[in-house]
């Protein structure tokens, strides 16, 4: 199998898809001629001209909108929101308008929309380019959440994206773009609502998604040489719909979980989760559920403190062991 | 800081209300007999049925708001009868007039009102949420200036799928000051699209007058300039006036694919909302001069009269009509039932709605 970056495998994704459908169009800023800011859509301008890849004025709530007006006749836009950090000034776009027409006209109409882009902090720009807003989103009924931590995942993630018929929001990581993984070169996709146990373990489940997936791993790692742990994590890719069933029963085999996530703790996904645990499987649990996440504070700038501050394998291993203690 | 002194005001706002200047206008001239009989009747039939809402609305039968359109109708009765098959239209919160326009019935709209699962959105919507895809409305949106990214993207995709269509996007006098609209604006502008943004200028953005909201309140249109756009300014008491300067920006729209921003003038004899008393930002003398001498739908009976197209008798008829058929919505909501309680999780997700083979999503969407 061909091995490709997060990045490629995204723009993979956007190019099959693309070629699949000349209702597909891309947009956003410096998408077409500056070939991404990110270089996520690189290429793409030469590839399919100017009709379908273009480059939009800063005015996320004007462009966003236009994309979900056009996507109301039929288009199938994929808009790059240069940071998800810059969705808050389109949010009257993204949650009231996306979110809830189709309940709004009685299911007359449809929003197929996909707006993506990066989601999170560890890149040192300081708390206004730091948001990981997955939650605050997914908290909206209309709209779907997706987060991929792997290459595979994130074509295939962005392929069924795009051909959903819902608005779905792909939240990726400037940090993982360059990670390398197996991508099938074949037309899969991956559904939405379908986690995925990225390790397989006995003692504990670490439920994950996004770049806390692959800190999960480093983690697991860890817990295994040094401690003789043996640890499932459960990655969730999809934050709304979300796959319950998957992570219900990882907590029937382990009996005992952690939840990381690089969100804020305060209302963040993993408070879903652990009401999902505690009022499903309750009696399965051995011990309280712990969490790591951000700590809870606007993303500080300084990077060595920003390390601390974001889920890292050192902090996951210590609130491991207090779960299994 | 000094207001202009020139207020920038169509021509024949200035003088009198008498018979329009715009009746040999071709768009006009160009009208059936019959033709202007039903325009006149669906200007009727905006009336009485929201004469008939306000009733309703007494009697405690509708809930949240109701923003009537009385005293503006010949804004939509204008600009919609004009459009084609590719053209579309959006709008905001005030939205009945448009709906009736493009052929809703008054029962859907009613049964709306009063959130029953007969109503246009299944009783999911309400007043200021009306939808009909099927004839180019694409709403009824609740967040001022928040429609004018969609109009624009709705324009945005006639001109993608090739075909020589528009979308009309209404905005009132106070949705000029939101940012989406200014995106919109430069969007539209930049990319030549067949968009004509449409703002109903009735003075108040609920108590406040634009002396007291908009800097440069002389002229909204002109803010067009700043993007290199095409404006007018139309006398929305007159319908045929509204229809032929809008047929200019639909010609160019169609012709050119390019924007226009329409200021049309025009009036509510009601408050913002029902919730509105209506009682310290106007004079009722204003209100009264508006009604008797600028009344859009009496101005056109008369005018169809002279020019011998309709009879006084045959107006009375038309009116009786649209109220009978107001009664008749009124009953038919009254009668109709509740969406039930398994109603309010559908029409979230079209994926939920239509799981099979073809769904590209597995768990849970919904959460209880
Ligand atoms: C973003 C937003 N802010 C405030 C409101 C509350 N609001 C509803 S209508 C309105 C006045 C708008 O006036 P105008 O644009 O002139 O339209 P009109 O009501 O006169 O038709 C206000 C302030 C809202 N719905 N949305
Ligand atoms: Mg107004």
């Amino acid at each position: 199998m061909p091995v490709m970056s997060y990045r490629e495998a995204l723009r993979a994704a956007m190019r099959e898809e693309l070629r699949r459908d000349e209702k597909v169009v891309l947009m956003g800023e410096e998408v077409a001629q500056f070939n991404g800011a990110y270089k996520v859509t690189e290429g793409l301008l030469k590839e399919f001209g100017p009709k379908r890849v273009v480059d939009t004025p800063i005015s996320e709530a004007g462009f966003i909108g236009l994309g979900i007006g056009a996507s109301m006749l039929g288009i199938r836009p994929v808009m790059e929101l240069m940071f998800w950090s810059f969705s808050y000034v389109a949010l009257d776009q993204i949650v009231n308008n996306a979110g809830n027409i189709r309940y709004m006209s009685g299911g007359l109409i449809n929003c197929p929309i996909v707006i993506r882009g990066p989601a999170n902090g560890g890149t040192n720009v300081g708390a206004t380019h730091s948001h990981t807003p997955e939650a605050v989103l997914a908290s909206h009924p209309g709209i779907k959440v997706v987060c991929p931590a792997t290459p595979y995942d994130a074509k295939g993630l962005m392929k069924a994206a795009i051909r959903d018929n819902d608005p779905v929001y792909v939240m990726e990581n400037t940090i993982l773009y360059n990670d390398k993984g197996e991508v099938p070169e074949d037309d899969y996709v991956v559904p939405l609502g379908v986690a995925d146990v990225k390790r397989a373990g006995d003692d504990l489940t670490i439920v994950a998604h996004g770049r806390a997936v692959i800190t999960s791993l480093k983690a697991a790692e860890i817990l295994e040489s040094e401690h003789g742990v043996s640890v499932e994590v459960v990655d969730l890719r999809s934050i709304r719909p979300l796959d319950e069933e998957t992570v219900l029963a990882s907590v029937r085999k382990t009996h005992r979980v952690l939840l990381v996530e690089e969100n804020k703790p305060f209302c963040g996904v993993d408070a879903q989760i652990a009401y999902l645990i505690q009022s499903r499987a309750f009696d399965e649990l051995d011990a309280p559920i712990h969490r790591v996440s951000s700590v809870d504070a606007p993303q500080i700038y300084c990077k060595r403190l920003e390390d601390q501050q974001i889920p890292n394998p050192a902090r996951v291993v210590a609130e491991a062991l207090k779960v299994l203690a | 800081m000094a207001k202009p002194a020139v207020l920038t005001h169509p021509e024949s706002l200035k003088r009198p209300a008498g018979p329009s200047e715009y009746a040999k206008n071709p768009v006009n001239a160009g009208m059936s007999k019959a033709e202007k009989v039903a325009l006149y009747t669906k200007m009727a039939r905006i009336r009485h049925f929201e004469q008939r809402c306000i009733r309703v609305y007494q009697q405690g039968k509708i809930g949240g708001f109701l923003h009537l359109y009385i005293g503006q109708e010949a804004v939509a009765a204008g600009t919609i009868s004009l459009l084609g098959k590719d053209d579309h239209l959006i709008t905001g919160y005030r939205d009945h007039g448009h709906a009736l326009m493009v052929g809703m019935s008054m029962n859907e709209c009613m049964a709306e009102l009063t959130g029953k699962v007969t109503g246009c959105s299944k009783g999911k919507g309400g007043s200021m949420h009306y939808f009909a895809p099927d004839k180019n409305f694409w709403g009824g949106h609740g967040i001022v200036g928040g429609q004018a990214p969609l109009g624009t993207g709705l324009a945005y995709a006639v001109k993608y799928l090739g075909r020589k269509g528009s979308c009309i996007c209404y905005m009132g006098d106070g949705a000029v000051n939101q940012g989406a609209v200014h995106e919109a604006y430069n969007l539209a502008a930049l990319w030549d699209l067949p968009v004509i943004f449409v703002i109903e200028n009735n003075g108040y953005s609920m108590g406040t007058s634009q002396e007291r909201s908009t800097a440069h309140p002389g002229c909204l249109a002109k803010r067009a300039e700043g993007y290199g756009m095409a404006w007018d300014v139309v006398n929305g008491h007159d319908v045929y006036e509204v229809r032929a300067r809008a047929a200019v920006a639909l010609r160019r729209a169609h012709e050119e694919s390019k924007p226009t921003v329409l200021e049309i003038f025009t009036y509510r004899y009601y408050g913002h909302s029902m919730a509105d008393p209506d009682k310290t930002y106007r004079d009722k003398e204003e209100i009264k001069e508006y009604r008797e001498q600028k009344d859009p739908v009496l101005l056109f009976e008369k005018e169809l009269i002279a020019e011998k197209v309709l009879t006084p008798q045959k107006a009375k008829a038309i009116n009786e009509a649209a109220m009978e058929e107001a009664d008749a919505a009124a009953k038919f909501a009254d009668e109709s039932p509740d969406p039930t309680p398994a109603d309010v999780t559908k029409d979230i997700y079209w994926e939920e709605d239509n799981r099979g083979p073809d769904t590209s999503s597995r768990g849970t969407i919904i959460f209880e």
